[in-house]
């Protein structure tokens, strides 16, 4: 019962994506907008942004993330399909977890796939982009499951995006000082390794905890 | 209303069923029991705690005293999900997929009944040609119709209809009798909320009504 539920999760997901592909490259173009204005604001030259390419880069996928967590679970409380979710015969935390994932493959990963050109945009030393990237895969999903949590917090209310925001950067800000302190250590010539130990560690408690958590909190705004 | 002696338990039991809002009572104590083969008909003004009954028995909301029983069992989360198939006012369609794509969708969370296909339900409910509609063009009767056949391909024998003859035209008021009359004849129970203006399924029926409390 969980495999059919998540496939079909899946497949519905993919196809209100297509349906509605102009929404779907938002967050995409946003990250893009962010690392080429920055790269002119700073003027190309290529000592100063080669600095600052790594935490541009982790800064833009983050707050990607962050623009479409609000539609996370919206759309679906508001036409009752989360109503439905709680009723089904699979546990609503497993359905929150798909979804998650869902979102983490539809926003974060095209960004990851897009890093490598976007950090020669930046000049970023070559040496740190294995790091950046590893960084990244470990981050980007621990950044869409703390996000859930929240998004799942403010599924009750209205209008609730800056709420969303404010919820959410406090539990981003030790993702991203892990991340770009990775990407740092590594500039310097210090093992970035622990770093990104802490990273997985994240990830690997979030993906057990946080869609219970964010299903504990959908039940509670639903009630 | 024929009583008929039988050993199996009932379907659903409800004992000192209560649910108070903010300390307000909406209803309750209720006591009531459907067996297999017979619907309950919830009757009552606007307000009266129609709809808080039926979520409080899907388990969307927790009842604040009294049991549940299903089947003769504790009604716990696993064997609710299985049981009941819940019809709330919100449709649960996404308005940019198309309708057969919705009923794919939502066979795929609760599972489908032997031996029936969502075309062939669609075909039931007087939705044929409508398959590669986007549910944002269906009209509000017409959402309402997939709903049912959502419910008619649901694989749960108790049917919790909140409200199934709003926006519905005569023909699809016969319908809902009609599909209701079918799965009591296969075994199954439904509940129904009405504020008592149509017409009820020709089938066993057990009424209860909800006063609004003082």
């Amino acid at each position: 019962m969980m495999w059919p539920a998540a496939r079909a999760l899946m497949a519905r997901d993919l196809r209100l994506l297509w349906r509605r592909r102009g929404d779907a490259l938002q967050p995409a173009l946003f990250a893009l907008l962010v690392v080429v204005l920055f790269a002119l604001a700073l003027g190309g030259e290529a000592q100063a942004l080669a600095k600052v390419a790594s935490a541009v880069l982790w800064l833009a996928v983050l707050l990607a993330g962050l623009l479409s967590l609000d539609t996370l679970f919206r759309g679906d409380a508001e036409d009752g399909s989360l109503e439905q979710w709680m009723l089904a015969p699979v546990p609503l935390s497993w359905l929150v977890l798909v979804r998650t994932f869902m979102h983490w493959a539809t926003t974060a990963l095209p960004l990851l796939v897009a890093t490598p050109f976007l950090a020669e945009l930046l000049h970023l030393p070559h040496g740190q982009l294995p790091v950046l990237l590893a960084g990244l895969a470990l981050g980007t999903p621990l950044l869409s499951l703390l996000g859930a949590v929240v998004a799942a917090l403010t599924v009750g209310m209205r209008r609730s995006g800056i709420l969303v925001a404010l919820l959410a950067l406090p539990l981003y800000v030790p993702v991203l000082v892990f991340g770009a302190g990775s990407v740092s250590a590594a500039a310097q010539g210090l093992d970035p390794v622990g770093a990104l130990l802490l990273l997985g560690a994240g990830l690997a408690v979030a993906l057990v905890l946080a869609p219970l958590a964010a299903a504990a909190a959908i039940r509670i705004a639903l009630s | 209303m024929p009583e008929h002696p039988s050993t199996a338990p009932p379907l659903l039991a409800a004992r000192g069923l209560s649910f108070a809002r903010n300390e307000a009572p909406v209803f309750g104590p209720l006591d009531f029991v459907v067996e297999a083969g017979e619907a309950l008909l919830v009757q009552g003004d606007n307000g009266a705690g129609k709809t808080t009954l039926l979520r409080v028995l899907a388990g969307l909301l927790h009842a604040d005293a009294g049991e549940i029983e299903i089947d003769g069992h504790p009604a716990k989360t696993s064997l609710r999900s299985r049981a009941i198939a819940y019809l709330g006012h919100l449709p649960a369609l996404k308005a940019d997929l198309g309708a057969l794509e919705n009923l794919d969708f939502l066979c795929g969370l609760h599972g489908r009944r032997r031996g029936q296909t969502a075309v062939a339900a669609m075909g039931i409910v007087g939705l044929a040609g409508y398959e590669e509609t986007l549910a944002r063009q269906l009209s509000a009767g017409q959402k309402k119709r997939l709903t049912l056949a959502r419910l008619w391909l649901s694989p749960a024998p108790l049917w919790l209809l909140d409200e199934p003859y709003a926006n519905l035209d005569l023909d699809g008021i016969n319908l809902v009798n009609r599909m209701v009359q079918a799965h009591l004849r296969g075994g199954g129970a439904a509940l129904l909320t009405t504020h008592g203006a149509y017409a009820a399924p020709p089938v066993r029926t057990r009424m209860l009504t909800l006063e609004r409390p003082a």
